[in-house]
């Protein structure tokens, strides 16, 4: 979608933020939401596609406003919502009972079988790469244009490497399409590679000296230079 | 399946104790049904507060720079090269390195996310996440290593900004800073800092460290 997480080449925003000797968590309630959405993700109770698209269809406002933890809040609780894991009223019900009391106490429970899948989860993650019979269609070097499209669903073509040209620098075999997985329409692998584009190609006259943008992108997302010409 | 999102809830920020409610809330409900448990949420909590960050990536740099075989395994495979060191996992599955030279300076953004290296890097800071870094990085990359780290790139050498959009995830492997020679790995590994992996910075020199 066209939304306002793909925030590549707009102006306006401001300066970068950087805090010195930064903690990893700010908060408590961020390791509370880190820690949970780790855990529902790793039970499989949705996939990292339908979460990152859930971040997405936030508010735009509300995204710009918004802390990085919230954002995965709102994504967690939309996806469990929608996959009838927890329900809305019951949720928004005991929010209104810790708002009210902010000292309840949040239950306890010990699961040290799922604190060591998670764990392992930690450790050794979980590939997206799937192995795929199709032949690739593009090779290092090849000439490429991206396509001129605008899914209304999740995708990772950013809008500004759209309808531009560039050149395939590495392969990296197949992955999971996001644009299906996000929304329950299966995995569909697709090969990524990294393709590699001139500022000018992007940027035009505002490109800056010796500039290039490499974007990793799905081959759905590419079309072969020639037949473009054709 | 095909699912109806409904839209956030406006335009005004929440209060932080109305976020802390809902995010009680949904644990509360999640170990209710025996979906989560406090020790899962301590412990992966806790790993990455303590276990997993940038001096892990530091190590695998200081390895780099000190053995010339274990540099090309890294830019080959930078995931299987960093098992050989016990790091590696979540964020990671799929890491490539990319190797600054006088030629070229790499930095990594992720413009859609903030897609980052966790096993290398740990969590990211704020300011990659947040929109400005990642709106400007694409477009303006020296102006932003200028103005926002300090770092001028020279205009003969090439700037390549990598954006994260899939699920390879990068790090930087910087040059090594001059005077060094006859240091140790566990001394190298103290001049790496994050920013240095992500391209924001070169790494210390012996001088800034002692």
């Amino acid at each position: 979608m066209n939304g306002v997480h793909d925030l590549g080449g707009m102006h306006g925003l401001g300066r970068v933020d950087v805090e010195e000797n930064e903690p990893v968590f700010h908060k408590h309630w961020e390791k509370t939401i880190f820690g949970t959405m780790l855990a529902t993700l790793g039970q499989g109770l949705y996939n990292l596609d339908a979460f990152r698209h859930g971040i997405e269809i936030m508010n735009p406002a509300h995204y710009l406003t918004s802390t990085y933890y919230e954002h995965w809040l709102e994504s967690v609780e939309k996806n469990l919502i929608a996959n009838g894991v927890i329900d809305r009223d019951e949720l928004d019900a005991r929010t209104q009972q810790f708002l009210r009391d902010p000292e309840t106490a949040v239950p306890e429970r010990e699961d040290p079988e799922l604190a060591d899948n998670l764990s392992q989860l930690g450790r050794h993650g979980a590939s997206t790469k799937r192995e795929v019979v199709a032949k690739s269609r593009f090779e290092v070097g090849d000439r490429v244009r991206t396509r001129n499209i605008h899914p209304r669903g999740h995708t990772r073509l950013p809008q500004y490497v759209r309808d531009k040209q560039g050149i395939i620098e590495r392969a990296y075999g197949a992955f999971v399409l996001p644009d299906t997985n996000a929304h329950g329409e299966g995995e569909n692998p697709e090969y990524v590679y990294s393709v590699r584009f001139d500022g000018e190609e992007v940027w035009g006259d505002s490109a800056e000296p010796r500039e290039v943008v490499y974007v990793d992108l799905w081959e759905s997302y590419l079309e072969p230079l020639k037949e473009r010409a054709d | 399946m095909s699912v109806e999102w409904t839209t956030g809830t406006g335009s005004h920020p929440e209060p932080e104790d109305e976020v802390a409610a809902r995010a009680k809330a949904l644990e509360s409900l999640l170990i209710e049904k025996g979906l989560v448990s406090t020790d899962a949420i301590d412990r992966i909590v806790s790993a990455y507060e303590s276990d997993i960050g940038p001096m892990l990536g530091a190590k695998v740099v200081a390895r780099a720079w000190s053995d010339p075989k274990f540099k090309e395994q890294l830019l080959e495979d930078a995931s299987a090269a960093c098992e050989q060191l016990g790091i590696g996992g979540m964020q990671g599955e799929h890491m490539v390195v990319v190797e600054n030279s006088s030629r070229v300076h790499n930095t990594v953004v992720c413009t859609l996310c903030s897609c980052y290296p966790w096993p290398v890097l740990g969590l990211p800071p704020n300011w990659y996440k947040y929109p400005e870094y990642r709106s400007r990085t694409v477009l303006e990359p020296r102006k932003v290593l200028r103005e926002e780290f300090g770092l001028d790139i020279d205009e003969a050498t090439e700037i390549h900004v990598w954006d994260s959009s899939a699920e390879i995830r990068y790090f930087v492997l910087p040059e090594r800073p001059e005077g060094t020679e006859g240091m140790s790995e566990e001394e190298l590994a103290a001049l790496v800092t994050r920013d240095s992996m992500i391209g924001v910075r070169k790494p210390r020199t012996p001088e800034e460290t002692r």
